[in-house]
């Protein structure tokens, strides 16, 4: 039973990593940039959604919604003023320029006055709430997480099967230039994708701020977001999802059964032995560059 | 505008490679020497930080800025150096012994790295370091008997065989001789057929491989440099911040490395020297400037962060060669006098290069 418990929390916080992870390699296949700023906008996202509720006193549905809102205006900000001046430089000018951005975000929250240094708790309706499942016990911010991913995953799932944009999505990642030629404005949609990834990482934020809380260092744990999308494979949208499940499984079960000081860093190992056994990730496409 | 006519292939083999080189060298040779006496204890501090971070920098740039592998892990090697430091002096190591022990040890430790990211490139280079450097952090905080852990570990000031370099000058001196050291070495592998091989390697993986190159014995030859350079600065770090938490060697110092030599200019030796200068120099110019600020901002503490992405930002979108690249302009500017274009400098517009098949 208990095994059974630490895996669902496990899985509920396995959904975040895996939601930012959708947030890279959404970006990843779409730009072939890696951006470090992921965990950062999850941040904004959160403290969005806490002004949204405290400050302006709007009810937790609207706020919610205006946080994303915002933060998918972000993403689009963000790719047109810094990402698309830089298309086409080296990988990692871009990867020091998310850096950047995320610097600055965590600057500049932290500089807002009153607000920045403390830590927050986001005043959800479910807060608190239990849910006897049998034996199980569940907190409802758990179920929550796990219910809110696989409606996203479905969403996302219908957008790219079923949207004329989802397909066009779909092209231009696999090959940005025929996309060009055939019509598709691949500039456009760069920043779409941004504005996408912005808004699940908004999501993700909400979410996780029930669990943890609110504060300018959040964004952190987006770090490990990166094994997730590793371990998934880096081009696979699915293999987010999984990956995240299987790093936060893994960082739950390592917190209990191993010594203290492996739960943090269970992420970092499973993914040096997954670079080590199979660096294409369990759902990453095997390509092999020709000259 | 000066010509260089090379009569023999001595000439251009040369380190310094006109009178002009040889004079401005020798004049910086001259203040960095007299450099004690000149300033006062908390400049001549930050100047020893300077050199540490440049020989730290000099093992960053080997890999990243010449081989074209990019670590952002490295503030472990700079631990493992630290404390391979710190233990063996006090076990009464010699000071040259136990800092060539930390820069092997940290070297074998970047060989142990190196061979997973032989397999790897790109990106999950990036990441396998990554993770590799959140392991390291988590071993120095853990493994109490040897490191103290969380609480920290003091270290003496380094001494040798009877003499014991307790001044701020004279540990000064030991940095300055390491650091002149450090860049003649690798100035002098860039230009042996090892370094150019690192530098094909950067350019373009395939050709190198192509022209006779073996990929994995030069990648893992550069992550072993760079992570014994990087161990030698550690060394010298755990000296002269005299303690050492594992927190020192996290994330934040890793990328604050990476910062360093983008922001310097990567692919350029001087570029070290000036991120370093700029790494040191700009919390300095921050605390002075806050006094000028409006008190919302200038107590803000997030001001720092702020600063840090804005430059970072501004340097990826305006100056991608760095601190020496603006150099590098305004010095063609000043030879070539009236006649500099705007377009010299001007990066190319390329395709996105892919990194996928199709």
């Amino acid at each position: 039973m208990q095994f059974l418990q630490l895996v669902i929390s496990g899985i509920a916080l396995g959904c975040i990593y895996g939601l930012i992870a959708l947030g890279f390699v959404l970006i990843y296949k779409a730009t072939e940039t890696v951006s470090f700023a992921q965990g950062d906008l999850m941040m904004l996202g959160a403290f969005g959604g806490m002004v949204c509720m405290t400050v302006l006193g709007l009810p937790f549905w609207l706020s919610v919604l205006a946080a994303m809102t915002a933060m998918g205006l972000m993403g689009l900000l963000i790719e047109r003023a810094l990402i698309r001046p830089i298309l086409g430089q080296p990988a990692f000018s871009i990867v020091m320029l998310t850096i950047g951005v995320g610097y600055l975000a965590r600057g500049l929250i932290t500089m807002l006055p009153g607000i920045g240094t403390d830590t927050h708790v986001l005043p959800v309706p479910y807060k608190d709430a239990l849910l006897q499942l049998g034996g199980l016990i569940i907190p409802v911010e758990q179920l929550m997480v796990m219910i809110f991913t696989a409606v996203l995953c479905a969403a996302l799932f219908a957008l790219f099967r079923y949207t004329k944009l989802g397909i066009a999505m779909q092209a231009s990642s696999q090959n940005q230039l025929a996309a060009y030629y055939m019509g598709i404005p691949v500039k456009r949609l760069n920043g779409l994708v941004w504005a996408l990834a912005a808004l699940m990482a908004a999501i993700a934020g909400l979410l996780l701020a029930p669990i943890t809380f609110v504060h300018a260092n959040m964004g952190l744990i987006g770090l490990k977001a990166f094994p997730a999308a590793v371990v998934g494979g880096f081009t696979s949208l699915p293999g987010a999802i999984v990956g995240g499940m299987i790093i936060g499984v893994v960082e739950s079960l390592a917190g209990f059964y191993l010594p203290e000081g492996f739960k943090d860093i269970a992420a970092y190992v499973v993914v040096l032995i997954m670079l080590m056994v199979k660096p294409n990730g369990l759902f990453g496409e095997q390509l092999r560059k020709k000259v | 505008m000066r010509f260089i006519f090379k009569t023999s292939y001595e000439q251009d083999l040369r380190l310094a490679k006109h009178e002009g080189h040889r004079f401005w060298y020798g004049l910086l040779g001259l203040f960095l020497l007299a450099a004690p006496w000149l300033l006062s204890e908390y400049l001549l501090a930050q100047l020893t930080f300077i050199l540490i971070y440049s020989v730290v920098g000099l093992g960053l740039m080997m890999l990243a800025g010449f081989t074209g592998l990019f670590s952002i892990g490295h503030a472990a090697f700079l631990g493992v150096g630290a404390y391979t430091q710190a233990v063996l002096t006090q076990m009464g190591w010699p000071f040259p012994l136990a800092m060539a022990m930390a820069g092997l040890l940290s070297a074998a430790v970047g060989v142990v790295v190196g061979l997973p990211a032989l397999r790897v490139k790109g990106i999950y280079l990036g990441i396998a370091t990554l993770a590799f450097g959140f392991i390291v952090e988590e071993v120095f905080a853990r493994w109490d008997s040897v490191t103290g852990g969380n609480t920290g570990k003091t270290v003496g000031a380094p001494a040798m065989w009877g003499w014991v370099a307790d001044s701020a000058p004279s540990f000064y001196f030991i940095c300055l001789v390491v650091t002149v050291l450090a860049t003649l070495a690798c100035l002098n592998l860039l230009r042996s057929p090892t370094g150019r091989a690192f530098v094909a390697i950067r350019d373009s993986e395939i050709s190198a491989q192509s022209m006779g190159i073996h990929l994995a014995y030069y990648k893992t030859l550069s992550f072993a440099l760079s992570a014994a350079l990087a161990g030698i600065g550690g060394a010298l770090y755990a000296h002269q911040i005299r303690f050492l938490t594992p927190d020192q060697f996290n994330i934040i110092q890793s990328i604050d490395l990476l910062l360093m030599v983008v922001i310097g200019g990567l692919g350029f030796i001087h570029g070290v020297f000036l991120g370093a200068i700029f790494l040191i120099g700009l919390p300095q110019a921050i605390s002075v400037v806050k006094d000028f600020l409006p008190e919302a901002i200038g107590a803000a503490p997030g001001l720092k962060a702020v600063v840090y992405g804005a430059v970072l930002i501004a340097f990826v979108l305006f100056e991608p060669m760095g601190l020496y690249g603006r150099w590098l302009k305004i010095r063609t500017y000043l030879q070539l006098f009236p006649f500099y274009r705007k377009g010299m400098f001007k990066r190319q517009k390329s395709f996105q290069k892919s990194d996928r098949l199709k």
